[in-house]
C-alpha cells in the first residue's frame, strides 16, 4: 500500500468514527427524558463528532491533496467556543422559565436560589 | 509575558539577519535560541519565565482532550443501554478561581465535557450550579473537576 492509501484509510476511520458519534448523540436526543439530559447529548457528543469529522477533513486536505487549510482548524475552534455557550444559555433559560427536572433526578441544589438570581440578573 | 515574547521574537529576527536565512526553519531555530537566552536570564525579569505559562496552557488542552474522549464514551455507554439507568441532578460547586476569564474558561470546559453542564453561575462568581447526567457520587464529581480543570487553570494564571 502506498502512503496515500494508508492515510486515506486513517482519514476514513476518523470520519466514520465522527459520524457514528453523531448518530449516537441523535439517538440520545430522542431517548433521554428531559431538556437538561437532552442538551447533554445534543451539545456534547456533537462536539466530539464535529471535532472528528473536521480533523479527518483537515488530514485529508493536508496529506492527500497537499493543501493546508487553516480554515478547518478555525472551524473547530469556533465550534468549541460557541457550543458550550449555547448549551449553557439553553439550559439556563429553561431553568429560569420553570422547566422541571426529570422525576428520577436525585437532587437539585439550585432550587430556592432561582428567584433571587432571576431578579438580580 | 507579552514583553518576554516580543524579546524572544526580536532575537529570532536578529538570528535570521545574522544567518541570512529567511525561511521558517531559520525563524524556528532563532526562536529556540532566544528561548534558551531568556531561560538563562529568567531571574532578571519581574514576571516569571513565560514559557511556563505556555506549557501550562498545553497541559490544560491535553487534560481537556483526555476528559472529552473518556466522558464521551461514558455518556454514549449510558445512552445505548437498553434501559435508561441514569440519575441526573444539579449540584453546587464552590470554586476558588478569582478572575472573570478563569470562571468563563472553567465553565466552558465543564460544559464541553460530556455529562456535565453549567446551569447557572452565582452573581458573586463563587459557585457554579452544575447539572450532571449521571450522579451516583456528588463528592467524587466535585473532586474530579477540582483536580483536573481547576488545578490546570490555576497553573495557567499563576
Amino acid at each position: 500500500m502506498s502512503v496515500n492509501e494508508i492515510s486515506g484509510l486513517i482519514v476514513g476511520v476518523i470520519v466514520f468514527l465522527g459520524s457514528v458519534l453523531s448518530l449516537i448523540s441523535a439517538i440520545g436526543l430522542v431517548r433521554l427524558p428531559d431538556i437538561y439530559t437532552r442538551s447533554h447529548a445534543a451539545t456534547k457528543s456533537a462536539t466530539l463528532s464535529v471535532l472528528c469529522i473536521l480533523f479527518g477533513l483537515f488530514l485529508f486536505f493536508t496529506v492527500i491533496k497537499g493543501y493546508v487549510s487553516a480554515r478547518i482548524l478555525l472551524g473547530i475552534v469556533f465550534v468549541f467556543i460557541t457550543a458550550p455557550v449555547g448549551g449553557h444559555l439553553i439550559s439556563r433559560a429553561a431553568y429560569h422559565s420553570g422547566v422541571s427536572l426529570w422525576e428520577s433526578s436525585i437532587q437539585d441544589e439550585l432550587n430556592g436560589k432561582k428567584d433571587k438570581h432571576h431578579t438580580s440578573s | 509575558m507579552s514583553f518576554q515574547l516580543i524579546i524572544n521574537l526580536i532575537i529570532a529576527v536578529i538570528w535570521m539577519f545574522l544567518n541570512n536565512a529567511w525561511t521558517v526553519s531559520g525563524l524556528v531555530s532563532g526562536y529556540v535560541i532566544g528561548l534558551g537566552i531568556l531561560f538563562l536570564l529568567r531571574n532578571f525579569f519581574p514576571s516569571r519565565f513565560y514559557f511556563i505559562g505556555v506549557m501550562a496552557i498545553l497541559k490544560l488542552i491535553v487534560i481537556f482532550l483526555k476528559e472529552l474522549i473518556l466522558s464521551s464514551f461514558e455518556v454514549m455507554g449510558q445512552i445505548m443501554q437498553p434501559k435508561l439507568n441514569i440519575q441526573p441532578g444539579i449540584f453546587a460547586m464552590d470554586i476558588e478561581l478569582k478572575q472573570e476569564w478563569e470562571v468563563t474558561v472553567l465553565s466552558c470546559l465543564i460544559t464541553l465535557t460530556p455529562g456535565t453542564l453549567v446551569v447557572n453561575v452565582s452573581p458573586d462568581n463563587k459557585t457554579l450550579y452544575i447539572h450532571a447526567m449521571h450522579l451516583p457520587d456528588v463528592e467524587k464529581a466535585k473532586r474530579d473537576i477540582k483536580n483536573t480543570f481547576e488545578k490546570a487553570i490555576q497553573g495557567v494564571s499563576r
